[in-house]
């Protein structure tokens, strides 16, 4: 079975190379733009390595970018957690502390998960200056809590759907009440469960571009608003903004790597079993 | 004694009060000022000219220069209306002069009346007069022009209209009479880009159709869309359309441009920030590696679009605002800012040495033709109309059929209370 | 028991905060929304402190599906039904498809799974910015084939104008009948074989009784437009759900491998035992195991079908009818042409739409709690 060169093994790493060149496609020419100097950008010539490597599009972009990266780490970080452990709590009493009604409200967060971002911008907008939270980094943290809310929800109570109730059931006659029923059984549990939605949430908060650039200030603004600055305009210099997406996307996607079997783990966990 | 006493009082309480007025001049602005606008990328240094000045005037003010690219504008857009909408003004921002701005903010009321500002700096003798009466209302003045564009101007490049054996053609009709002899010989006889310019080309055409009279007469409510002479405007259009290139919607405007410095077309209508283009990075020679002429059948007529900045009501540092739309409207200021924009200032009074050969030009043309508003860059109509003149366009483009642009137009222009 | 209904008590209040949270910052906002639709505010004077807001009822929603200015959203509705179905066929199946191949356990599984994966973690600014390079016909794809002596390809991509399964929005009527009527055909096929009586009483039947009605009778049905409109498959979202495919199916691959991987191996040696083939486990054991993935993968992908503005702004910019979409549509309403109203009815029209998906998903949980 190991070694053998079937047909069908042919079949497999080719049909895999085909896609994983499919999906690196797009990656390769964003390396390879950034390293280029801005005369040899051009579309003709987008697929061809760069004659002369210009490593200052990378020093460039950090320069330009380093405020508007701290500000998107402590945005996300900050609403991821807050996110996923309210997500964690609200999943907990969904599943497990089913009271009169606690099916419809489920049913009317699931809804919450539907709203583009741009339907409620201007609500939204004036809610958070009447709470005086307009322009920094807190109104947006808020703002993202809020909003991961369903889907943190719903993740978990899928995921806390599959621990036995007998586990419960045997905590309780043990005398624990809620909250220690949570803390010394369920939430050692939850490990999966939190690398599946922080993993999203970090995602979707790192990458997110509109209520960015509307409710902060300047000061504040997260890296997806430094990066279209970069990107916007008449005539760009294009290595800028992909050594620029590039910086951008390295947190994400360190944690994809080194996390990427937990989460599927988590998924597993959450996913199956309804 | 005491009357004495009392006058030298007077006296030297009344020169205290003459004083304070001088002192209170010589104050430094402090504080922020906040500049919304989206200039970025290639425009970027020409704000950055502006902004260099103020600073040089006003050393202590912290300028917070928060531009919002995007979108063509459209994300600065949103940006500027939750924050309005919400109650926290920018200082002063970017808007084209004429309806965008008048029907978007004057007519909202949200907007500080200048012209106790234009009066002061003297700006009524300087800018055209034409120019005033279109970016005001009879209620007042509204925004600081920083510069001048051209909408209406033809480009080509005179060596290969001279391998060709044509002429820059004057009238519409003498462009249908040359373009069959460039199609043959495989050019295009006209570059068009993406969407928009088509709105910027229709402009071009529905004026050499209409006449100057009947453009205004468009805009102020006197003539109806859906009249004959509108209904001829588009007919034209459509011809005009047929001698443009198929991949029309795939190009940007520096593409279509492209085109005709390749030779693969004849002619681009486009706005003067071509010459820009062509001029800063292509290098061209305006005169040698390019040429222009007014757009055909709009000789003498200079249809303009301006960027300007006004003073919104409830701007948190409105001293700071105010000095920010002097330099702008100032002579240092516009010639700072424009030789490097490429464009020209309002002033009738700038320094033409510091402009190239065909901003020279421009504004010679600025000074003694007849000055009429574009509507694909905010003078002639509002938001509203704009919005929904870009979805008129999509349908004409699909369909060709002038009689129901016409229509469509004039039910917009209902809605929209064009001239009302 | 008493400390039951303490327990109970502490359960409520932790949930109490959340509830507010969404109640307010999106049933508030909902409602809000919903009250703006029925208004006339746009227009002049939209900006002002104090704009003035007439209620209007429905018009704003009337004129969207039956005005002339309305066209432009008619299409991109039309793009937005194609845009989901064609992600959700694109992103389930090509991530089923990698799923299965790298259930193999081929060498290399891991960097793989990385390489499927990352697509995800990236903004759609570079998305958007890098997928535009490769689709621009001048350069990117078309001129690949170049590198391999082949000629280059010619399609336009995001600047086609082509439209394919092109219909009249006046016979719209009619049109949402047939389909209709189709699919009940076809799921009463496919449940024939299982519980025949039932296919034919519930769907069969009915699908056939309403496609022979509209055929004999369509021309009674009312027009649903005053003139002739027509819309179709526009050629050039195939670069927008190529690139929204590309970055999702990442996420449906996890979430199968997740399944497969949950599959004991004795079911699976089992079925192997019993003579299925490679092809015939995945088919008939396997895949049938994971609707609920299934299920939720079509959730989550319609969560996300929402978040495909961010990516056609990026890609086409706003200004692109070809490749519109009402979310666009409500941006630059709201924010272009200052009609406030008229775009809050867009947007709910678009949450009406998008909500659509989780109803059959609410019924069949509430189905399954009534079973077990």
């Amino acid at each position: 079975m190991t070694n053998r060169i079937t047909l069908g093994s042919v079949f497999l790493y080719g049909t895999l190379t085909i896609l994983a060149l499919f999906f690196l496609m797009p990656a390769y020419m964003t390396v390879v733009t950034a390293l280029k100097l801005p005369i040899d950008i051009n579309l003709p010539t987008s697929w061809e390595f760069p004659a002369v490597i210009n490593w200052a599009s990378f020093s460039d972009a950090i320069g330009i970018l380093k405020p508007n990266f701290i500000n998107s780490l402590i945005l996300t970080v900050c609403a991821t957690i807050g996110s996923t452990v309210l997500g964690s709590l609200n999943g907990y009493v969904f599943s497990k502390w089913k009271f009169k009604g606690s099916d419809i409200i489920f049913t009317l967060f699931l809804f919450g998960m539907f709203i583009p971002y741009q339907v409620i911008l201007i609500p939204l907008f004036q809610t958070l200056r009447a709470m005086n939270l307009y322009g920094g980094l807190p109104g947006l943290i808020l703002a993202h809590i809020v909003y991961g809310l369903p889907i943190t929800s719903l993740i978990f109570r899928n995921f806390y759907s599959q621990i036995p109730t007998a586990l419960i059931e045997s905590g309780r006659l043990d005398g624990a009440g809620f909250f220690s029923i949570y803390w010394r059984i369920v939430f050692p549990l939850s490990i999966p469960g939190f690398v599946v939605t922080s993993l999203w949430q970090f995602t979707q908060i790192w990458n997110e571009f509109l209520w960015g650039i509307c409710l902060t200030r300047h000061a504040d603004n997260p890296i997806t608003v430094g990066l279209a600055q970069l990107a916007g305009g008449q005539a760009v210099s294009w290595n800028l903004p992909m050594a620029g997406s590039i910086m951008a996307a390295i947190p994400v996607l360190c944690i994809y790597i080194f996390l990427g079997r937990y989460f599927i783990r988590g998924l597993l966990a959450g996913s199956v079993k309804e | 004694m005491k009357k004495a006493l009392a006058k030298i009082l007077i006296v030297f309480v009344a020169a205290l009060m003459l004083s304070v007025p001088l002192t209170a001049q010589a104050k430094q602005l402090t504080g922020d000022l906040e500049i919304f606008s989206w200039w970025a990328g290639d425009e970027g240094p020409a704000l950055q000219a502006l902004i260099d000045i103020y600073k040089k005037q006003n050393p202590k003010v912290n300028v917070i220069n928060a531009t919002v690219t995007g979108g063509s504008g459209v994300n600065a857009k949103a940006v500027l209306k939750t924050r309005m909408l919400g109650g926290e003004p920018p200082d002063s921002f970017q808007v084209h002069a004429g309806q965008e701005l008048i029907g978007t903010w004057v007519k909202a009321d949200r907007m500080e009346d200048l012209t106790p500002l234009f009066k002061e700096q003297g700006w009524m003798n300087v800018f055209p007069e034409g120019l005033v009466k279109l970016i005001g209302t009879d209620k007042g003045i509204w925004s600081v022009p920083v510069n001048i564009h051209r909408s209406n101007v033809m480009w080509y490049v005179p060596a290969n209209l001279k391998k060709w054996g044509v002429d820059a053609p004057k009238t519409w009709d003498d462009f249908f009479a040359i373009a069959p002899k460039l199609k043959a010989k495989g050019v295009v006889p006209l570059a068009l880009a993406q969407n928009w310019t088509a709105n910027h080309l229709w402009e071009s055409v529905a004026l050499a159709s209409l006449g100057a009279d009947n453009w205004d007469a468009l805009w102020s409510g006197k003539l109806k869309f859906d009249s004959p002479e509108g209904v001829k405007a588009w007919e034209l259009f459509g011809k005009v359309l047929e001698y443009t290139n198929a991949d029309a919607s795939s190009l940007s405007w520096q593409q279509a441009t492209d085109m005709v410095l390749d030779g693969r077309a004849a002619f681009n209508v486009m706005g003067d920030w071509a010459a820009g283009y062509m001029f800063t990075t292509k290098k061209l020679v305006p005169g040698k590696g390019f040429g222009w002429a007014a757009s055909p059948g709009t000789g003498g007529e200079f249809m303009f679009l301006a960027d300007s900045f006004g003073l919104p009501k409830g701007a948190p540092h409105p001293d700071n605002a105010k000095a920010w739309l002097k330099v702008l409207g100032s002579k240092e200021g516009s010639d700072a800012f424009n030789p490097i924009k490429g464009s020209i200032s309002a002033r009738t009074d700038s320094d033409l040495s510091k402009y190239n050969d065909y901003l020279k030009s421009a504004a010679a043309d600025f000074g003694k033709d007849r000055v009429v508003g574009s509507l694909a860059h905010g003078v002639a109509a509002n938001e509203t109309f704009m919005g929904g003149f870009s979805s008129v366009m999509e349908m004409f483009l699909k369909s060709k059929n002038a009689e129901n642009a016409a229509k469509a137009c004039q039910q917009l222009a209902t809605k929209s209370k064009i001239g009302m | 028991m008493q400390e039951a209904s303490r327990d109970r008590l502490k359960a409520f209040l932790t949930l109490l905060p959340s509830v507010v949270l969404i109640g307010v910052f999106v049933y508030g906002f909902i409602g809000e929304t919903v009250w703006t639709s029925m208004t006339d505010w746009g227009g002049m004077g939209a900006l002002a402190f104090e704009p003035e807001k007439n209620f209007v009822g429905l018009d704003n929603y009337v004129e969207l599906f039956t005005g002339f200015l309305g066209g432009g959203f008619r299409q991109d509705l039309v793009n937005a039904v194609y845009y989901s179905i064609m992600l959700l066929v694109g992103a389930v199946g090509l991530g089923m498809f990698i799923a299965i191949l790298l259930d193999q356990k081929p060498k290399g599984e891991d960097v793989l799974r990385t390489i499927f994966l990352y697509p995800m973690s990236l903004s759609f600014i570079v998305t958007g910015t890098i997928w535009r390079w490769l689709l621009a016909p001048q350069g990117g794809v078309n001129i690949l084939p170049t590198y391999v002596g082949m000629e280059p390809m010619t399609f336009d991509w995001l600047s086609s104008t082509a439209a394919i399964l092109e219909f009249n929005w006046q016979n719209l009527f009619s049109i949402l009948l047939y389909v209709a009527s189709f699919i009940m055909i076809m799921v009463g096929l496919w449940i024939l074989k299982h519980d025949s009586r039932r296919a034919i009483k519930r769907w069969l039947g009915p699908g056939i009784i309403i496609g022979a009605g509209v055929w004999l009778f369509g021309g009674l049905l009312p027009e649903a437009l005053f003139m002739e409109e027509t819309h179709g498959f526009n050629m050039a979202t195939l670069g927008i759900i190529m690139a929204t495919v590309w970055q999702y199916s990442g996420y449906t691959m996890a979430l199968y491998l997740a399944g497969f991987n949950g599959i004991s191996q004795d079911l699976r040696d089992a079925a192997m035992l019993d003579g299925a083939s490679e092809f015939g486990y995945y088919r008939y054991v396997a895949i049938p195991m994971l609707k609920p993935i299934t299920i939720s993968a079509v959730i989550i992908l319609s969560h996300i079908s929402l978040k495909m503005f961010d990516l056609i702004f990026a890609m086409t910019g706003p200004d692109n009818a070809e490749t519109g979409h009402p979310a666009l549509n409500m941006y630059l309403t709201t924010f272009r042409s200052n009609e406030f109203a008229k775009g809050a009815a867009i947007a709910i029209v678009l949450f009406l739409v998008a909500a659509m998906f989780i109803v059959p998903y609410l019924i069949g949980q509430y189905r399954q709690r009534g079973r077990g």
